[in-house]
């Protein structure tokens, strides 16, 4: 079995907010985290879709699932964990508790915020999950980066070509993820944050699966300017 | 659902564009091969007039494709079924007129996106199955055989019964295909191809004879005929056919050519002759080559040799490097597999 989990916020904002959590914006006909759960309800590799976000907005996504998707795949909504480990973990509990879990089964983590990812990422993140226990979806970093411990100074600049930028999903064997996660002191799940980094600290391996330069992520409001302009222009099917 | 389509944005210049694609009620699909056309290149450097290039563009081209089923919320359809989508996009029916002659028909990469997309959606209806055993690269170009199959369909139509002898002026990839349906529809019949390049003419070793057409045999003539020329050479190809061709013969054509072509009509009416022209195919032509590649094994065996570069594509520059291929390709397809 192959689990999509997607993440679409831990942090209970409420809905009449005026800072809507930027998942629940439109862009183009639907909100964001529908264009990003219809990558995975067609996909064939995905058996089933996990979406987590805040308790406050579970119904609300609930019904836009059912406004926007066909029939044809099971989609369950649940109330995400207040920090990403803590909805990682919520994930992995509602998929022990409801399915049978082997060695095999795989869960692909991904922001609700990519609506851009594409059949490839989500077809090769499955594979190389499958194939090496864990992946991350990267894309070569096109900027220098600076490392500085106080940020004031810099204290290093790494060598360029050696960078990377990550992206999502990542994806891992659900059994190997949680024998990770079992192996963190509560110190260490505190401050680490990423799932890739846990497995790269715990020396094991994880393998790149190249992503795409338009796989944005839409946090800023600029981020979402850039994803509108990226739907206008003149449409040739019209 | 967001897809990311690669238009033609300016000739040489392709870039990302993104369209939401109705998962509701359209065929989702992958691309698996692609085949570049003349038209494409055309597109792609730019040899079309000013306004043509100014009202078309952007727009993804290559309207020759074979894809997989991804999703099909019709259920005509099952994940990973192999089918070849039809760009003739008809918007209305009409009881005599063929779908790909109505002028109110789309054309997929000539005003409307072609297929260098992530995915495609198109309705049900416009897909046809791939026959299991054919190979996914000869049916990347099934759209340039319907052609052929078009063309010899609307010719079963018009011409007379006596069918000895065949002529087909064009050397090239539409004479190629166009002589192999013709072979396998009239298996009796003499087929004779006239070209200009000897290296090409050696490619069509079924055929019974091939002519350069500054070396034709005197005495030699044909029942009927097609030109697949096209450009600055249909004049003297359909004036060729006109003194060769015997009374009462129907002449297929088929070349494009941007200029207008003088014909020597006085001919044609002295010997009574049938033009008729013949431009792209529907979904029923498609079909009718997915059984043709099927029942017949010669003709996918012989189309194989027409496979020229296979390139792989992960990136935009992969697409460049596809075209730039083509540019230096004097027969052949171009074939694009699509792996992004």
């Amino acid at each position: 079995m192959v689990f999509a989990a997607v993440f679409a916020g831990g942090i209970g904002s409420r809905m009449g907010n005026s800072d809507t959590p930027k998942q629940y914006l439109e862009l183009g006909t639907k909100p964001v985290i529908i264009h990003t759960i219809e990558k995975f309800f067609i996909n064939e590799k995905i058996d089933e879709i996990l979406v987590l976000c805040p308790k406050a907005w579970v119904a609300h996504t609930q019904a836009l699932v059912e406004k926007h998707l066909p029939e044809g795949k099971k989609i369950t909504v649940i109330s995400g964990g207040a920090t990403r480990n803590g909805t990682l973990e919520k994930a992995i509990e509602y998929i022990e508790n409801n399915c049978e879990v082997t060695e095999d089964t795989v869960i692909v983590t991904h922001d609700a915020v990519r609506p851009f990812l594409t059949h490839r990422i989500i077809d090769e993140n499955v594979e190389a999950a499958v194939k090496y226990g864990a992946c991350d979806t990267v894309i070569p970093a096109t900027d220098t980066i600076v490392e500085s411990g106080d940020g004031k100074i810099i204290s290093s600049i790494p060598d360029r070509s050696m960078m990377y930028q990550g992206q999502t999903p990542q994806s891992f064997r659900l059994k190997e993820l949680e024998r990770v996660l079992a192996s963190l002191t509560e110190d260490e799940k505190a401050i680490l944050t990423d799932a890739c980094k846990i497995f790269s600290i715990k020396n094991k391996d994880v393998y790149m699966v190249e992503g795409e330069v338009f796989n944005i992520k839409i946090t800023y409001p600029y981020d979402l300017k850039v994803a509108h302009t990226l739907l206008k222009g003149k449409d040739c099917d019209d | 659902m967001i897809n990311a389509v690669y238009r033609l944005i300016s000739p040489g210049m392709i870039d990302i564009a993104c369209t939401e694609p109705d998962i509701k009620n359209s065929v989702i699909m992958r691309p698996v091969y692609l085949s570049i056309c003349k038209a494409d290149q055309r597109y792609y450097l730019g040899n079309r007039s000013r306004e043509a290039l100014k009202a078309k563009l952007p727009m993804a081209l290559i309207h020759e494709c074979v894809a997989r089923v991804v999703f099909d919320p019709t259920g005509n359809y099952k994940p990973g079924e192999l089918v070849v989508p039809v760009p003739n996009m008809p918007t209305e029916k009409d009881e005599v007129i063929a779908e790909n002659y109505l002028p109110s028909s789309h054309f997929c990469s000539s005003g409307y996106d072609g297929f260098l997309r992530d995915y495609i959606d198109m309705p049900p209806d416009r897909l046809v199955r791939v026959p299991e055993g054919v190979d996914p690269r000869i049916a990347s170009f099934a759209e340039l055989i319907s052609v052929g199959v078009h063309a010899v369909s609307r010719f079963e139509k018009f011409s007379h019964t006596r069918k000895d002898s065949i002529g087909i002026w064009g050397d090239g990839n539409v004479g190629f295909i166009t002589a192999l349906v013709l072979k396998a529809v009239y298996p009796d019949a003499k087929l004779y191809i006239f070209g200009t390049v000897y290296e090409k003419l050696s490619y069509f070793a079924f055929a019974d004879g091939v002519y350069h057409v500054d070396h034709v045999p005197d005495g030699l003539k044909i029942d009927h005929a097609f030109e697949c020329v096209g450009g600055e050479g249909s004049r003297f190809a359909v004036n060729q056919i006109i003194d060769l061709i015997n009374p009462e013969g129907s002449i297929g054509l088929m070349g494009v050519s941007e200029r207008f072509v003088d014909i020597n009509t006085r001919m044609v009416l002295e010997k009574g002759l049938n033009l008729f022209g013949s431009s792209r195919s529907g979904v029923d032509d498609f079909q009718r080559t997915m059984d043709m590649l099927a029942e017949n094994p010669k003709i996918p065996a012989y189309l194989e040799n027409i496979i020229g570069d296979v390139v792989e594509v992960k990136t935009i520059s992969d697409i460049h490097k596809a075209f730039a291929l083509d540019i230096s390709r004097h027969f052949g397809k171009t074939v694009l597999k699509w792996e992004k």
